[in-house]
């Protein structure tokens, strides 16, 4: 099993690192998204800093979600999807894979250029630390629960749309927990609360997300 | 051994045969008590119940508002529990009745988010706020959605039945992680404390025409939804003996005999 | 009875837009889903009735 998950991550990154500009995609996004916030409700520093947590997580919960869909979608239009779901009890081992790929590209990128955004809005340096750390803890989860919406909508035109529509709604409570975190450094309290829930909703999905996921692809492959 | 013989023939209406014909004798009854206790209920609520001290008589919204939030709230979890028991035992008038509520529950949550936006303009000055409450209906009214986009962007029947059952049980499993997180959200940004939606201090009489309504609608969820799944059944099993035999009840037997020959000698 | 006449029932204590903005909606919802099911009942009943004149 462990032999499929490093083969997955492996190729995936190999896959990403052939064509660098899709894999930069969702940090273009993740920056004009956030760029948008500014335009749309003015440079009030003091009203910017309020926002910045919210914003720049919404932004990386929608650029998470936007770039989910090449999971899965690459591999039906090869064909290597069929060939890997053949291989015995490896489904959940593919679908953890893939998840863990998604994040290394998408996720964690994000977490580290979040603090050049909270620099833009003027976070102090423990908003900033806070931020990185709500993103680290979170964007695994909506890596995780991308992959499900990304299983369960496997092949359909409606796509990534279809896809932000079920699935960001599960998301919310790590957008709560994770922004909330941020907040309330900035805000001077402590953020432990916090990041306990956030901690514990990573850890539900981890165990939880992997074998809906496994199902789902089932459902979608039959 | 009569027990087991009770179990097995209800087991009977898991096909969609004998389903039908079934619902179809319970609807009008379903009709009949959902209007009934409705009268009840708004007589005594509307009627007889007294004006609220603090709130005059904006509060009378509640005997719609809560029968329907909570409406929503059980008709999501029926959906996922039929859901599931169609995938889970390949049952496809499960499916069907998973699919027949999803739209019903829809309509609840979207009067309940209604009827909680103008109860709240008379009572806390704006149309909406961002309580617990209402945006906990607010997600559910988006989880009912996501289940309804999932099921009709899927051309495959059954691969949409199951994956329906799938987000049906995930969004199940969530529904309290979001709501804590919506109460957790929500008192930690009580900065002005507007104490929404306190309902008043509830009379006897408040409290049974709530129950009158919330019967009521339960009754109505029962009668649309059987009406629904029939019309949903028919639908999917169109090549099937017994819907064409559901449909045609005013032929004769001879009718049915002689299309049987006909059929056998086109056949040959 | 709360009310002492017809025109104080309608005014709800001066509310009376916002409850009856309430009711009317869940009364036509209510009103007109069923119909709109029943529609839809109807047009597979007679879908399946036109399929079997054409045999």
């Amino acid at each position: 099993m462990r032999g499929t998950f490093a083969a997955v991550v492996g190729r995936d990154l190999r896959l990403a690192a052939r064509r660098r500009i899709d894999a930069a995609l969702p940090i273009a996004f993740f920056a004009v998204a956030i760029s948008l916030f500014p335009l749309g409700v003015g440079p009030e520093p003091q009203m910017l800093r309020q926002i910045a947590p919210g914003v720049v997580w919404v932004a990386a919960l929608l650029a998470a979600m936007l770039s989910v869909t090449q999971l899965y979608a690459g591999d039906l239009a090869d064909g290597s999807l069929e060939q890997m779901l053949l291989v015995p009890g490896g489904r959940i081992a593919i679908v953890a894979a893939k998840a863990v790929s998604h994040w290394l590209l998408t996720g964690l990128p994000l977490a580290i250029a979040a603090p050049v955004f909270g620099l833009v809005f003027d976070l102090s340096p423990e908003g900033i630390r806070a931020l990185v750390a709500s993103l680290l803890l979170g964007t695994p989860v909506l890596s995780l629960m991308g992959g499900l919406g990304a299983a369960l909508t496997l092949g359909l035109r409606s796509g990534a749309v279809l896809l932000i529509l079920i699935i960001v709604p599960l998301c919310i409570p790590a957008l709560i927990f994770g922004a909330g975190a941020v907040a309330a450094v900035d805000a001077g309290q402590s953020a432990r609360g916090h990041y306990s829930l956030l901690g514990a909703v990573l850890i539900f999905t981890g165990v939880l997300a992997p074998v809906a996921t496994a199902a789902a692809l089932r459902i979608a492959t039959e | 051994m009569d027990v087991v013989n009770t179990r097995w023939r209800f087991f009977r209406y898991a096909s969609p045969a004998a389903f039908y014909p079934l619902a179809g004798r319970l609807v009008p009854w379903f009709a009949a008590v959902a209007a009934v206790l409705a009268l009840a209920g708004l007589y005594l609520g509307m009627l007889r119940a007294p004006t609220d001290a603090t709130q005059g008589d904006a509060y009378r919204i509640i005997f719609i508002h809560v029968p329907a939030a909570w409406m929503s709230m059980v008709l999501y979890v029926v959906m996922a529990f039929w859901a599931a028991i169609g995938w889970a035992f390949n049952a496809r008038l499960a499916s069907v009745v998973a699919r027949a509520i999803a739209p019903t529950g829809a309509m609840f949550t979207f009067l309940a988010l209604w009827t909680g936006a103008l109860w709240g303009k008379p009572t806390w000055g704006t149309w909406w706020v961002w309580d617990a409450r209402l945006t906990s209906e607010l997600i559910l009214l988006f989880l009912y959605g996501g289940y309804l986009a999932l099921v009709s962007a899927i051309d495959d029947v059954r691969r949409a039945d199951r994956a329906g059952a799938l987000l049906a049980i995930v969004g199940s499993v969530n529904v309290p992680i979001i709501y804590f997180s919506v109460i957790w959200w929500n008192t930690l940004h009580q900065g002005a404390s507007v104490s929404v939606a306190a309902a008043p201090k509830m009379a006897a009489i408040m409290l049974q025409s709530m129950l009158l309504m919330t019967l009521s609608f339960w009754a109505y969820a029962f009668a649309v939804v059987f009406v629904r799944a029939r019309a949903i059944a028919l639908e999917r099993d169109n090549r099937s003996a017994w819907a064409a035999e559901a449909v045609g009840r005013a032929r004769t037997r001879t009718q049915t005999q002689t299309q049987a020959r006909t059929q056998t000698g086109a056949g040959t | 009875m709360n009310w002492n006449s017809a025109s104080e029932f309608f005014a709800m204590g001066g509310y009376g837009a916002y409850v009856w903005g309430a009711y009317v909606v869940t009364a036509a919802c209510m009103a007109i889903e069923p119909v709109t099911v029943a529609l839809r009942h109807r047009r597979a009943r007679r879908a399946l009735r036109g399929e079997r004149a054409e045999r």
